[in-house]
Parts: structure tokens; C-alpha cells; sequence
């Protein structure tokens, strides 16, 4: 792509990426819809601004950040949402040790989990999972939701989240580590709750 | 022999990135035999799944409300 060629289409395809991401602060489909027509407009508008330099996504994701910080300057609301710019505190280098014995063996480790498909059509299933990703610690969950929910690709979430490569592998799998383990007690492998399976 | 703990990071990355040829050859062999990590890879694949789906869910029951 030549990057300092900016057409209507190659900010298009840009959208969705950029409505998961406003709907995710915002969490109103309409909200986030004016915010993502905004930045679309402001980026159209100011072509001229764009160096090609961090990447389309990258600056596209600048503008809306602005649009959704002034969203919330005028509702003088506080942002409930994840703002994807936190910083974990006292998450211990020694964390992956809980999963694995000193011998590099799993701690326990994983069971099978039946028809998870399944549960992907069980709104039960779906208020777990969020429960799930609410409780990794903030910067973890930053980046998970950039990567996985957003759909950033590695790169930009280490710029958006300042990441080294390195931190970037270690964060991704302890979040995977995680979201098993927690998914694995709270539904999968609930002995309390079997209903859900029934 | 690489341990249960650098295959578990291994799958993960590969969820990002394309692995080396003897990366992707130790991963093969030892999810052949060890289930624990077998479980770990569908599971992670699951989950990338579940995300992907996770903001169309939200949007659905954000919409709902309404
Ligand atoms: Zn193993």
C-alpha cells in the first residue's frame, strides 16, 4: 500500500477495527458510530497531517481517541469503559509460576473442556467470559482486548500499549493463561453448575 | 526435550506469528503425546474465537437494551 495515498477506500476498510474499539469505550453502538463518522471526516480533512510514518491505523486511531475524549469532556461522564492506556502494579515476573512446577510441568494444567462451541450460543456463557477478561489485570486485558477483540495486529499493540516485543509474547500468554484457567473454573469444568451443560 | 511451560509459550506465539521449522516440528510431537498442552492449544484457539465473537455479542445485548 503506498502509504501517503489516502482515498475513500483505503479509510473504509479501516472502519470496523475502529467502531470495536469506540464501542468498547463508548458501549453504544450509535455513540461509537458518530465517533468512528468523525474521526473518518477529520481524517479525510486533514490528509495533509498524515505522515505515513506510524501506520493509516495507528494516526486513524490518534484521531479517535480524541473524539472520544471529547465525547466524555461534554457528557461529563467518567469513563466507565477500559481506556486502554493503564499500567498494571505488582504484576510479579513469578506469575507464570502458579501454572508450572519448577520442572517446566504443568501446575495441574489443562482438562478437556466438552462442546465449547456450545456454550458460545449460551448468553449465561457470554457474562462469564466477560467477568473473565474483566479480571485480568488492566494493562494484560489493554492489550488482549486490543489484539483479540479490536483486532490490532502485533505490531500496532506494542506501539498503542508501549511493548517490547518480548513483553508483548509474555503479556498475550499469561492473558491466554488466564482466561483458561478462569473460563475452566467458572464454566467448563463448574461442578456447582451443571445446568449449563445439561 | 523442551518442557510443558516452553511449548505452552509456544503455542501461544504461534497464534501470532509463524513459527520456526523446529519450533513448529517440537510443538507437533509434543502435543501428539501430551494432553495437557493438547488441551492448551484447542483451548487457546478457543478463546481467540470467543474474542472475536465477544464485541459482536456486546454490541447485540448493547442494542437490546435500548
Ligand atoms: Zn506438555
Amino acid at each position: 500500500m503506498n502509504d501517503t495515498l489516502l482515498t475513500e477506500q483505503t479509510l473504509a476498510v479501516q472502519r470496523p477495527v475502529l467502531f470495536r474499539y469506540a464501542l468498547l469505550q463508548l458501549r453504544d453502538s450509535e455513540l461509537a458510530d458518530d465517533a468512528v463518522q468523525e474521526t473518518l471526516l477529520a481524517a479525510w480533512q486533514s490528509a495533509a497531517g498524515f505522515e505515513g510514518k506510524a501506520g493509516l491505523r495507528t494516526w486513524l486511531i490518534g484521531i479517535l481517541k480524541h473524539k472520544i475524549a471529547d465525547h466524555w469532556r461534554r457528557s461529563a461522564r467518567e469513563a466507565v469503559a477500559p481506556t486502554f492506556d493503564r499500567t498494571d502494579e505488582g504484576d510479579g515476573e513469578a506469575e507464570e509460576d502458579d501454572y508450572f512446577m519448577s520442572s517446566g510441568h504443568w501446575n495441574g494444567g489443562p482438562k478437556a473442556w466438552a462442546d465449547p462451541e456450545a456454550a458460545l450460543k449460551q448468553q449465561e456463557f457470554w457474562a462469564i467470559y466477560e467477568v473473565c477478561q474483566n479480571n485480568l489485570p488492566p494493562k494484560m486485558a489493554n492489550v488482549f482486548m486490543l489484539r483479540e477483540l479490536v483486532g490490532l495486529d502485533a505490531d500496532e499493540v506494542c506501539r498503542e500499549a508501549g511493548l517490547s516485543d518480548a513483553n508483548y509474547w509474555v503479556t498475550m500468554h499469561r492473558a491466554r493463561l488466564r482466561l483458561r484457567e478462569c473460563l475452566d473454573i467458572r464454566w467448563f469444568n463448574n461442578t456447582k453448575q451443571e445446568q449449563h451443560h445439561a | 526435550m523442551r518442557s510443558c511451560r516452553d511449548i505452552s509459550a509456544l503455542v501461544s506465539q504461534e497464534l501470532d506469528k509463524k513459527l520456526s521449522l523446529s519450533e513448529r516440528l517440537s510443538v507437533g510431537l509434543h502435543v501428539m503425546m501430551c494432553n495437557r498442552c493438547r488441551n492448551f492449544q484447542t483451548q487457546s484457539r478457543f478463546i481467540r474465537k470467543a474474542a472475536r465473537r465477544y464485541t459482536d455479542e456486546l454490541q447485540s445485548r448493547l442494542d437490546n437494551k435500548s
